[in-house]
């Protein structure tokens, strides 16, 4: 049945559906080549903190650490250390201003400003007249240790060496051994045969008779001739067909494992795994949608507005696992939206990104993710899988009707605190003379449920 | 034993010396097979590079190739919004209430939206006088997506900017200033464009605001100003009549803009031993005269007369019948006093204020003249004026918002003086008759994509919104205004700044005001009338007082089409006439008495389809050339009728081109007319026509019965009512019901617990205005079939309106007659005299969808069970487990499954909405489209039932009373089609399942229907 609703809308954005599903094969990164990587980025990371060392020596000691703690606590939503973001980059910032000069800006900047101070006057019209928050409770001994931690090195982590003759050359290493063993069996053969030969002269020569054998019937000329064991192996041979044929066309179009390659890299793993953000927070419309909802790009900008680029150690990681540098990435989703980051503000170009859809229900069938996820209380993962640990998400579930069915066999209809299901809870116990009910009794099993 | 016996197997082969014979002994054929003429000359075949071999090659590569590409999926892409609205979440539908106001449709309603596009009207429950949400309104969100809409403006016919159109209009104005210039506009019925339009006059004084009604109810407007002063139709409410007497009113139709429906049901279901009594005297048979107690046919001349009897005049020059009715119809209004009513459609100004005097001498409850309505507030001989002022020159000027006079005025010369008319300038949707032919087109919007206001009766104040940014380059009337008379920057901040300092003076909130749609002022407000100066005295007369020969012709407006604004809706096009049952079409109506006398014939053929005579029509030296003919049981005899609106053309796709412009008849802007005469012509029409059989017979389909046996009738030794029997069946030589247990072939479901859906239709209030077959194509994506495929019977709507005539006087009458049928020479004559109907019939509707039988006979012949019970109540349809077989279909007693025989979307054969990309943003994406080879038919609206359950499931909360809908159930404006959950006790649902008047239909099957119909009840006390 035509996918209307879907084609029409894939029409109007994209006139390019022709194209075919690829999977995705398997990065096969030779383990070696990851274990070197480890080893020189642990070297250079160990190496760049020995460096990190303070140019600024002032005239008490100083915690950069306490430093580092009430920066990411009080600075960081406006300032980067090494990036102009709302307000100016704050690498060694202790060196641009004097420091009482800064004691007094932090703890209350308006007051500077409408003092008429050409310093603060120029800085705050340069940074689009955005009021900085004051922090009057900041002592200077506070103020003293943001700005030591200020003096911050920016981490570099050089990204392993690609070498391209090897980048993707694990599979080649293991022709050249498959092709060398297969030489050496060759040549084991005719060494056999060479010495079978010789052996047979020796024979010959020495005058030593071989027995030659009888002449039987050869095997086929037997089985060609026994019509039971033809019919039953001809009937034998239909039916393990026909299973194969029926098990081959029953996977047609069944995209378990279909990982498509995205116009964005966007890691899973990352931010549902690593920085452990809810499903809900960015797939908000599952909880009152059929849809879950491919996020809008200004939910992603809820938190990039600030995140421009990841870790170092991230970066490094991507790099060297899946070959992806993340602040690319990020800078695709920038051009997406229309972000300009040297000004912080939208331009309004804005180019909606083309996602390759995973999961293609057909539109004969349908499913309500709010049903699922709000009334059953059902984790995304059962159906989705272990998408936190996914670097590219993949389709984990067959999405067949039996599957569907079930799990709506085996699953007990979550009652618990829902006045809908009291009445009809009740009386459907007696009727099936037990307290829990799965979804099949309650009609989860009915055609016209998903069907219309 | 041989025999000599000769066989010959032709007459040739007697003659002995036939060379035929000889040749047929050594070849199959005589002549050879002249095999060239397909395959070619030799000498091509020969000359091609391609062999058989490489043909075969190829074949047999490209379908391994298509068959190995079908193997996988294509890669869907998804694009999400880059800043999404806060209000849309994707999967959600989202409401706005708006109001249409199209110049022939007014009414308040409900928009529902779908990822910002508009899918469904619904009615506003805010709205307690909105209008009329009938069939038209509910298709108008079609006529949105409707792909020959204009795109942007135009000057001199080539697409021009906004700012040239500008430039062009304000260079014509100063050009003609002095001269005779006219707005001719639609009836606007709203407030801030009757203010903007007075700024505009004032800024350009020689410019005459004229409004034209294509179908005007000047007469009854221009009684209501000689009487009360004020521009304005009375308002009515039957819920308050005892007796309703409409002498040529179709008020259940678009008389004075329809939407009386709602209050005259309320008064025709029987309480507490009453219910209204109506008389209807008409020409035509209409929807008013299919309801009615008594419906009596007149021609319109006879009108007057009638008119005159009733308030007190005599009955002389009547016919006997029309005088007795008239009689009856007098003493009865006497008794009823203040209950009672006369209304008219007399084309009459003077007629229609001594009907008003009348209502207002007896005080009548039902008439309200102080909050009267707003609507059709045109001047007839204002138009006439205009028109003749065009065609003789003295006009210089023509503005037209949202009319199309060279379509509907009558005058043959309009056009041609039209298109040399120097400044002419067309606010149009679509480049119509009109605006192709102007010099000057601005593209206007839709009003769902559009801002305005409107008082629809006075006091009631309502808000237009726009629910879609606008498809095209279009822009408002209003806003060009805003911009021509600088008043600001947008029509938008206009409204609301008139808003506030006027409807809302009293503290109102335009938020609230804006999300209710309507509001309730007491303020007095410039109307449409305040800045259409009346220039001739209103003692407009378009009545046919004396017969003038020939024949008396009564213009209608059909439920679909109406005056022809939305030709090119296709929904509108295939909806079947509600009394004709024809489709995509007009014709004309004639008696059979007449039809007889001008040997005009109606037949079937054999694939069930209806044909037809033509004739020429002609009047005041005016033909139009083979118009169809239908044969209209009730038509008064020497009176004909013929619908306005079809015969459009420009920007008009070629399949929806239907029927004959009758607005060439329209003289005087009287919708009756004399001295008209038929001539047939040869030549045979081919109807749409979708219902067969017109007759009951006396079968026990529609229950009915009358308020005296119905008040008065006790319970048998069943505990039953002899009018509402339950059929019984013999088992073990004993009668039992058909619905005993004893009777039941099958396990019982148990369906006591969850919800158990019913549908109950009540044969009174069904009016059958045709609005819910509407909402159950938008909701449930049917699909149109067109007009050759409607005619073969394979009409895709999951719900019909059957219409039965009596052949008898009454259907009483019919039963009678079967019942007194005896051997079989009398049953041979008297069933076939029972298939035609009577000259003045009983009209019946009865709306027919699946009856979601508990005991379906489609369930058990499915042989892939592709049609199997819930339970719910609900039987279900999976389409893609059909394969087509269509046994359900021949299985099902009530004929209400569809078979696709093709595929009806995306399919150039079938191009109708579906088959084009603005159209198809019209589908409900909750509903699967589809495909050839399935069977479908109504499911309730399973997905709005669901919705519902889930919604509370999500709240936590039981279903509340009455929540459940469906499409149909909720645009039903007169409450006859109510749906819900019987095994909520509270529900309204459970109470008329309990009524004395419920039956089942085809009872006697034993299918146990989850639909069930209320048994119509019939006035027939008199005085």
């Amino acid at each position: 049945m035509t996918t209307f609703y879907n084609q029409l809308r894939a029409k109007l954005m994209d006139n390019n559906i022709t194209d075919r599903m690829e999977k995705v094969p398997y990065r096969n990164l030779p383990k070696k080549w990851s274990f070197i990587a480890l080893v020189f980025l642990l070297t250079f990371s160990f190496s760049q903190s020995a460096f990190a060392s303070t140019s600024f020596l002032p005239t008490q000691a100083v915690d950069t650490a306490a430093g580092e703690k009430l920066f990411k606590a009080n600075c960081a939503a406006c300032h980067k250390l090494y990036k102009p973001a709302t307000g100016p980059a704050l690498f060694e910032v202790g060196d641009k201003y004097d420091r009482e000069w800064l004691y007094k800006w932090i703890r209350n900047s308006q007051e500077l400003v409408k003092s008429g101070d050409a310093t603060a006057v120029k800085l705050f019209n340069e940074y689009n007249q955005s009021v900085m928050t004051a922090f009057p409770t900041l002592t200077n001994e506070d103020i003293d240790n943001i700005i030591a931690y200020t003096y911050t090195k920016k981490k570099t982590v050089a990204p392993p060496p690609v070498d391209p003759a090897t980048a993707g050359g694990g599979g080649i290493s293991n022709n050249i051994i498959l092709a060398i063993l297969a030489l050496m069996f060759l040549m084991l053969i005719i060494v056999l045969v060479l010495v079978n030969k010789t052996l047979r002269r020796f024979a010959e020569a020495q005058g030593v008779e071989l027995e030659e054998k009888e002449k039987s019937t050869p095997i086929w000329k037997a089985f060609v001739e026994n019509q039971f064991l033809v019919l039953s192996t001809s009937i034998f041979l239909l039916l393990a067909a026909g299973y194969f044929a029926y098990g081959w066309m029953s996977q047609i179009d069944v995209n378990q494992g279909y990982a498509p390659v995205q116009p964005i890299h966007y890691s899973h793993r990352i931010h549902a795994g690593v920085n452990k953000i809810d499903c809900n927070y960015c797939h908000s419309s599952a909880r009152k949608s059929k849809t879950s909802g491919i996020p809008s790009l200004n939910v992603c900008m809820n938190c990039h507005k600030n995140i421009g680029e990841v870790a170092a150690e991230t970066l490094a990681e991507g790099q060297s696992e899946y070959g992806v540098d993340y602040n690319a990435e990020i800078q695709k989703l920038y051009a997406a939206v229309g972000w300009d980051e040297a000004t912080q503000s939208y331009t309004g170009e804005e180019k909606p990104v083309k996602w390759v859809r995973i999961h293609n229900l057909p539109d004969f069938a349908y499913f309500n993710h709010s049903q699922h996820v709000t009334v059953a209380g059902v984790e995304c993962q059962t159906c989705h899988g272990p998408v936190e640990e996914m670097e590219i998400l993949e389709q984990h579930a067959p999405l067949t009707m039996g599957w569907c069915i079930n799990c709506h066999r085996e699953t007990n209809v979550n009652v618990a605190d829902n006045e809908y299901y009291e009445k009809i809870h009740e009386e459907l116990s007696k009727k099936y003379g037990k307290e829990r009910l799965t979804a099949a009794e309650m009609g989860g099993l009915e055609c016209g449920k998903c069907h219309y | 034993m041989a025999s000599n016996k000769k066989y010959w197997k032709s007459v040739e082969e007697l003659n002995e010396n036939s060379s035929i014979v000889e040749t047929l002994k050594q070849n199959e054929f005589v002549e050879p097979i002249p095999t060239d003429d397909f395959l070619g000359d030799k000498e091509t075949l020969e000359a091609s590079s391609t062999t058989r071999r490489d043909f075969l090659k190829y074949v047999g590569f490209t379908t391994a190739a298509a068959s190995l590409a079908a193997c996988e999926g294509p890669v869907i892409k998804s694009i999400p919004y880059v800043v999404a609205p806060d209000e849309i979440v994707p999967g959600v539908a989202n409401y706005y209430a708006t109001t249409i106001a199209d110049g022939f449709d007014f009414a308040n309603v409900l928009v529902k939206t779908r990822e910002g596009r508009p899918i469904k009207i619904e009615r506003n429950d805010l709205a307690n006088h909105g209008g009329s949400v009938n069939a038209r309104v509910h298709a108008s969100v079609l006529s949105m997506y409707d792909q020959y809409r204009l795109q942007g403006p135009k000057v001199n016919g080539e697409d021009a900017s906004w700012d040239e159109l500008h430039t062009a209009v304000a260079g014509k104005l100063n050009e003609t200033a002095g001269q005779d210039v006219v707005l001719l506009t639609q009836t606007f019925a709203s407030p801030s464009t009757s203010q903007l339009i007075a700024d505009f006059k004032a800024k350009y004084p020689n410019i005459r605001h004229v409004i034209y009604d294509a179908v005007s109810s000047s007469f009854a407007a221009d009684a209501f100003q000689a009487k009360y002063g004020t521009r304005a139709l009375a308002d009515y409410d039957f819920s308050k009549a005892e007796v309703i007497v409409s002498v040529g009113a179709d008020f259940i139709g678009d008389w004075q803009g329809g939407g009386y429906e709602a209050g005259y049901a309320k008064g025709r279901v029987p309480k507490d031993g009453k219910m209204s009594k109506h008389y209807q005297f008409e020409a035509n048979m209409t929807l008013s005269g299919a309801n009615a107690d008594v419906r009596v046919p007149v021609t319109p001349s006879d009108q007057a007369k009638v008119l005159n009897a009733l308030m007190g005049g005599s009955a002389s020059g009547l016919a006997d019948n029309v005088a007795e009715a008239v009689n009856k119809a007098k003493a009865q209004l006497a008794k009823a006093g203040a209950k009672g009513v006369i209304i008219t459609g007399v084309q009459d100004a003077q007629m229609q204020e001594a009907v008003l005097n009348y209502n207002e001498s007896v005080g009548s409850e039902v008439m309200d003249t102080a909050n009267p309505r707003m609507t059709a507030m045109g001047n007839a001989a204002d138009v006439a004026n205009v028109m003749n002022g065009v065609v003789s020159g003295s006009v210089k000027g023509l503005i037209t918002v949202g009319v199309n006079p060279v379509y509907s005025f009558p005058h043959s010369e309009f056009a041609a003086a039209y298109e040399n008319l120097d400044f002419t300038l067309a606010f149009a949707m679509k480049e119509d008759e009109t605006a192709s032919k102007a010099k000057l087109v601005a593209a206007t919007p839709h009003y769902l994509e559009s801002w305005g206001d409107a008082q629809l009766k006075k006091g009631v104040f309502s808000l237009m919104q726009p629910t879609i940014r606008p498809l095209f380059n279009t822009q408002q009337f209003q806003d060009c205004l805003v911009q021509w008379t600088e008043n600001g920057d947008s029509y938008y901040n206009y409204i609301k700044d008139m808003w506030s300092g006027t409807i809302l003076a009293d503290g109102g909130s335009w938020n609230q005001a804006l999300h209710d749609g309507v509001y309730e002022s007491a303020v007095e407000i410039t109307t449409d009338a305040d800045t259409a100066e009346t220039t001739e005295s209103s003692t407009s007369n378009g009545a046919l007082s004396t017969t003038q020969g020939g024949m008396e012709l009564t213009l209608y407006t059909k439920t679909g089409l109406g005056d022809g604004q939305q030709a090119n809706n296709p929904w509108l096009q295939e909806l079947p006439d509600p009394i004709t049952r024809t489709t995509w079409d007009n014709y004309v109506t004639v008696s059979a008495a007449d039809a007889k006398d001008l040997g005009l014939e109606n037949w079937n053929v054999a694939n069930g389809g209806l044909n037809g005579s033509y004739v020429n029509v002609k009047m005041a030296g005016v033909t139009i050339e083979r118009v169809p003919v239908l044969i209209q049981p009730g038509q008064a005899k020497g009176s004909v009728g013929l619908a306005l609106g079809y015969g459009r053309t420009d920007s008009v796709q070629s399949e929806m081109q239907t029927g004959v412009n009758a607005y060439r008849l329209y003289n005087n802007f009287s919708t009756t007319q004399g001295g008209v005469t038929l001539e047939k012509v040869s030549g045979e029409h081919e109807f749409a026509c979708v219902q067969l059989h017109n007759t009951m017979m006396g079968r026990d389909i529609i229950r009915e019965t009358t308020l005296e046996i119905f008040n008065t009738t006790k319970k048998d030794k069943h505990g039953e009512y002899a009018w509402n029997p339950m059929p019984k069946v013999s088992k073990d030589h004993q009668e039992i019901k058909v619905t005993d247990p004893g009777a039941d072939l099958w396990d019982e479901f148990d369906r006591s617990i969850g919800h158990h859906f019913n549908l109950s239709i009540d044969l009174n209030s069904c009016t059958g205005c045709g609005a819910c077959v509407i909402a159950c194509h938008a909701e449930n994506n049917v699909p149109v079939v067109g007009k050759s495929e409607m005619r073969r019977s394979r009409d895709m709507h999951w719900l019909r309106i059957d219409r039965y005539y009596s052949s008898e006087d009454s259907f009483a009458d019919d039963l009678e007659k079967k019942e007194n049928i005896s051997g079989l020479g009398s049953s041979l004559s008297e069933f076939n005299e029972m298939e035609s109907a009577a000259a003045n019939p009983q009209v019946a509707f009865q709306p027919v969808m699946c009856q979601h039988c508990n005991h379906a006979p489609c369930e058990t012949v499915c042989p892939v069970a592709a049609t199997s019970h819930g339970r719910q109540g609900q039987n279900h349809m999976a389409y893609n487990r059909c394969v087509g077989t269509r046994y359900c279909a021949n299985n099902c007693p009530y004929k209400v499954r569809r078979f696709n025989w093709f595929l009806y979307a995306e399919n150039d054969e079938f191009d109708y909405n579906m088959n084009n990309d603005l159209g198809r943003m019209v589908l409900n994406p909750d509903v699967v489209v589809r495909s050839r080879g399935v069977m479908e038919k109504c499911s309730m609206c399973i997905q709005m039932t669901q919705k519902t359950i889930l919604d509370a499931k999500r709240d936590g909360r039981p279903v509340k009373t009455n929540e459940f809908k469906t499409a149909c159930s909720a645009a039903c404006e007169t409450g006859a089609i109510q749906f819900g959950d019987i095994n909520d006790h509270d529900s309204e649902i459970f109470e008329l399942k309990e009524n004395k008047r419920m039956y089942h239909l085809l009872e006697a099957v034993g299918t146990e229907p989850n639909v069930f119909y209320q048994t119509k009840v019939r006035n027939t006390n008199e005085a």
